[in-house]
């Protein structure tokens, strides 16, 4: 068994599998739940300023898609932090922690945007024994009405005032977590680097609506015939936020930033995606929704085998796949592939032909008796043939070889180039000039 | 209940009346709105789908599970009824292990096709439930066409004329409409009297007479028909038995199995239903298992399928095969009856193994005897009762325009296998065909 023992920015967890702040981490008893079931630590869900907590709608909170079989895909939610007292969750965490020292507690927080406010929370939190702090600057619902949250996350300015107000008026490590409804990621990362941010941790939720009532013709999930939009999470996020992970671990400005995954994941295979591309840990919340606790036992297993079977350490994982995201523009214009489909293997559906004759490049023939075939001399290896195949496998894309002729081009297969020198580039047009 | 499975011969009430409940109920029950969107999710929507041209009316099967998947079942039994107005039938009887199921590129994945057939009866019950009606009759053309049979051919021919806005009248010989969907199937696929429901569903229609009562050749002629209507349909069905062609076969407790399941299929209370102790079904197609299977379900101790080739060369599928087995159904292969004897009755019945080679099938001198005190005939039905001068083409009435303004069509015909959907198919066709005659001049 890979050692899978984590160290993220000084905080040390027997895994990188924490549960990020939300509905999971809400109080002792889950926590206490979820340390028994084997997460390495947990982000407790935030806490806001003193006085009377926050309230929460008291209809549905969550909303979903699903894929075959009601398999959930994506989940929305409208539920504010935390609604219990702060003395309360104070104390808990601080029992929490005294009983399972060896775990990560971070405590996220989300108070106004004021130095005071920032000042008084920290001294609050000082002597409960949480590793670290996250600042909640991601939540796009409710809290963002007032000013907190997204509405925060939104302003680089702002996050990097906040954070150096964190790292003045505290020791501890600090986690900057972003909201993915902007523009550009790599900006509110800049800005938590600016003011002294330890790592940042993305994606928070996607501003969503997950389905209308069309009896009833509200968004859905509907409160008195009313709905507003909710932070989307769950599997059908995590390309979006494996994008982000690699902007922000690739960038100049904020390379080496360490990060902590956070985007649907839900096995151990989508926590080493993240972690490849540069995530430092993982966060995981749908997934446990989901499931419950017991999923981080697959994560564990699965990611410690994929170690093991590699020779890799945990170490070794982050950010080996960063040098391979690259620009558009550097992508190898001679590189030249062509669909294969495996006649063995394949089952006759004929999706592949569907696929491209109505939609690409009609480079897929069909015999009377539903052979299906590439056409070489059409095929510019788009890829959606293996996409919609549902046979894994059975269609794959197979280089040729440098020195040979493209079918579909007349072209020898050459050496590396790319957009950066080719002729149809007016910029290299113009350079010739 | 005086008797039990044990009691010799011919006897009814053999088991508590509970049994015949249980053992009659609905074999492959209704798939649930939950289980039926599993089902649907399963399916590929294949281009120009296999399952498609394996069925023969060609229901848009992808088409009709993605209406499903997508929560319309309603328009999903649309789709089916298109190309299939007896669809719910068919969702409950076709050998779709041997037609659109077996085509199922799921099948050739992992051996396990889409349940094409249970979600068809999924879509078409719901919209029954429903009373939702897909089509609307036509606009009247004026034009009468006789319709011969009210089997799965005619109603399917009935309907689509009707669509079409010609005036039908069916002579149906027997007491109800539905043919072999009413008096030919195993019990236990067509519980809760949907055959009838199924017909008074599809006669809303309007525009469709039944006349039941009425054969053909006894109380009117196929010229008469034609005199008075300007097309006629004949979807007569195979009316005829083939004989055993066993020494002692008329003896008493020696029947045709089409005429038990009838029987079967009619009777009000299953308790009073006589069956052997010991029944030997002699055949290998549906009919031998459907009666075979329906003995045992009465509560006969014993009983045994002997079929004269081998097991590959049965007409009932593999499928149907092991249904017969797990209702504890003997079947030898290779055998053919040479004798029957008994007193009066039948006693035992003897056969002799069988060598199919390429001279067809000899006798071999070794055999076996079988106690019996029934034994059903299940060896195929022949065309009989069809009227004079009929061009008739190995032992079929010749589908295409066998005389002027004379139609044929489903198991009378020739083409196609003796199914219920190759029947619907024929009827619709043969409707078309009509229609397109009749408005053409």
């Amino acid at each position: 068994m890979a050692d899978l023992s984590s160290n993220f920015i000084g905080i040390k967890s027997p895994n990188p599998f924490w549960l990020a702040s939300a509905p999971p981490t809400d109080k002792e008893y889950n926590v206490r739940r979820a340390f028994q079931a084997g997460w390495g630590g947990v982000v407790w869900k935030t806490l806001g300023s003193e006085g009377p907590p926050v309230v929460n709608v008291n209809g549905p909170r969550y909303g979903a898609i699903w894929g075959a079989d009601r398999r959930l895909l994506g989940l929305n939610n409208i539920e504010l932090i935390t609604d219990r007292p702060l003395e309360v969750n104070l104390r808990e965490i601080k029992q929490v922690k005294r009983d399972y020292p060896d775990r990560a507690l971070v405590i996220s927080l989300m108070v106004p945007c004021d130095e005071d406010s920032w000042r008084e929370i920290l001294k609050q939190i000082e002597d409960t024994g949480a590793d670290g702090v996250e600042l909640n600057f991601g939540c796009p619902h409710g809290m963002a009405e007032r000013g907190m949250g997204s509405a925060v996350g939104q302003v680089p300015e702002y996050i990097e005032m906040v954070t150096r107000w964190v790292k003045k008026y505290s020791r501890m490590p600090c986690i900057v977590k972003l909201t993915p409804n902007i523009t550009d990621v790599r900006r509110p990362a800049e800005a938590a680097r600016r003011g002294g941010a330890d790592a940042v941790s993305l994606i928070n939720t996607i501003n969503s609506i997950t389905s209308v009532d069309l009896d009833g013709f509200a968004p859905e999930p509907t409160i008195d015939g009313k709905g507003s939009h909710g932070g989307y999470c769950g599997p059908a996020v995590k390309p979006i936020a494996l994008n982000m992970v690699a902007e922000i671990a690739r960038s100049p400005e904020t390379r080496g930033l360490p990060i902590s995954g956070i985007g649907g994941i839900t096995t151990w295979r989508d926590a080493a995606e993240f972690m490849a591309l540069g995530a430092g840990n993982v966060q995981v919340c749908t997934a446990a929704m989901t499931y419950g606790f017991k999923v981080v036992q697959e994560m564990i297993s699965g990611l410690s085998q994929y170690l093991d079977d590699k020779g890799m350490a945990l170490d070794d994982l982050v950010g080996r796949a960063v040098p391979n995201v690259t620009d558009w523009q550097f992508l190898n214009l001679n590189y030249v592939a062509k669909a294969h489909i495996d006649q063995d293997l394949c089952i006759k559906c004929g999706r592949c032909f569907a696929a491209c004759e109505d939609t690409s490049h009609q480079a897929i023939a069909m015999s009377a008796d539903r052979v299906f075939s590439v056409k070489d001399e059409e095929c510019v290896a788009c890829n959606l043939c293996v996409n919609v195949c549902p046979v894994e496998s059975c269609i794959t894309m197979v280089q040729m070889p440098k020195g040979r002729t493209d079918p579909r081009t007349g072209r020898e297969v050459g050496d590396y180039a790319n957009w950066t020198t080719h002729p149809n580039n007016p910029a290299v047009g113009r350079a010739a000039e | 209940m005086t008797n039990s499975p044990l009691t010799p011969g011919i006897v009814p009430g053999r088991l508590p009346a509970q049994s015949y409940r249980d053992n009659f109920a609905d074999h492959t029950p209704a798939l649930d709105r939950h289980e039926a969107q599993v089902a649907a999710d399963r399916c590929y929507f294949c281009h120009d789908a296999p399952c498609v041209t394996a069925c023969p009316t060609a229901i848009d099967i992808p088409l009709f599970i993605r209406q499903i998947a997508t929560g319309t079942p309603e328009a999903a039994a649309r789709t089916i009824w298109t190309q299939n107005i007896l669809g719910g039938m068919c969702a409950r009887v076709c050998p779709t292990e041997t037609l659109c199921e077996e085509k199922c590129v799921r099948e050739t994945a992992e051996g396990q096709p889409v349940e094409i057939g249970r979600l068809q009866r999924f879509a078409t019950d719901t919209a029954m439930a429903r009373d939702l009606q897909p089509f609307a009759r036509g606009a009247s053309t004026g034009k009468r066409v006789a319709v011969v049979g009210a089997g799965p051919a005619g109603l399917a021919c009935a309907h689509r004329l009707a669509m079409k806005g010609h005036e039908v009248t069916i002579f149906e010989k027997r007491a109800k409409a539905g043919g072999l969907n009413e008096y030919g199937i195993a019990s236990y696929k067509v519980p809760g009297g949907f055959a009838q429901r199924e017909v008074d569903w599809l006669l809303q229609i309007g525009g469709i007479t039944v006349k039941t009562g009425v054969e053909l050749g006894r109380d009117v002629t196929l010229d008469q028909l034609r005199a008075g209507h300007d097309a006629v349909f004949l979807g007569i069905g195979l009316q005829g038995v083939n004989a055993l062609r066993a020494e002692g076969e008329e003896k008493a407790g020696v029947r045709n199995a089409v005429d038990f399941i009838a029987e079967l299929r009619q009777a009000a209370d299953l308790a009073t239903l006589p069956v052997g102790r010991d029944v030997v079904v002699i055949g290998g197609g549906m009919t031998a298992v459907d009666a075979a299977v329906q003995s045992k379900l009465l509560g006969a101790e014993t009983v045994t399928i002997v079929y004269r080739r081998g097991r590959d060369k049965m007409s009932a599928s593999v499928w149907e095969q092991e249904h017969a087995l797990n209702a504890g159904v003997r079947v030898l292969h290779n055998a053919a009856p040479v004798r029957v004897t008994g007193n009066g009755a039948v006693e035992t019945v003897e056969f002799a193994y069988t060598e199919d080679g390429p001279a067809g099938l000899k006798l071999s001198g070794e055999g076996f005897t079988l106690k019996a005190d029934q034994l059903f005939k299940a060896i195929g039905q022949t065309l009989a009762g069809q009227p004079e001068g009929l061009p008739v083409e190995g032992g079929k009435i010749a589908a295409a325009g066998p005389l002027a303004g004379v139609w044929a069509g489903g198991d009378c015909a020739a083409g196609g296998e003796d199914l219920t959907v190759t029947a619907v198919a024929e009827g619709r066709d043969a409707a078309e065909a009509i229609h397109r005659a009749l408005t053409a001049a």
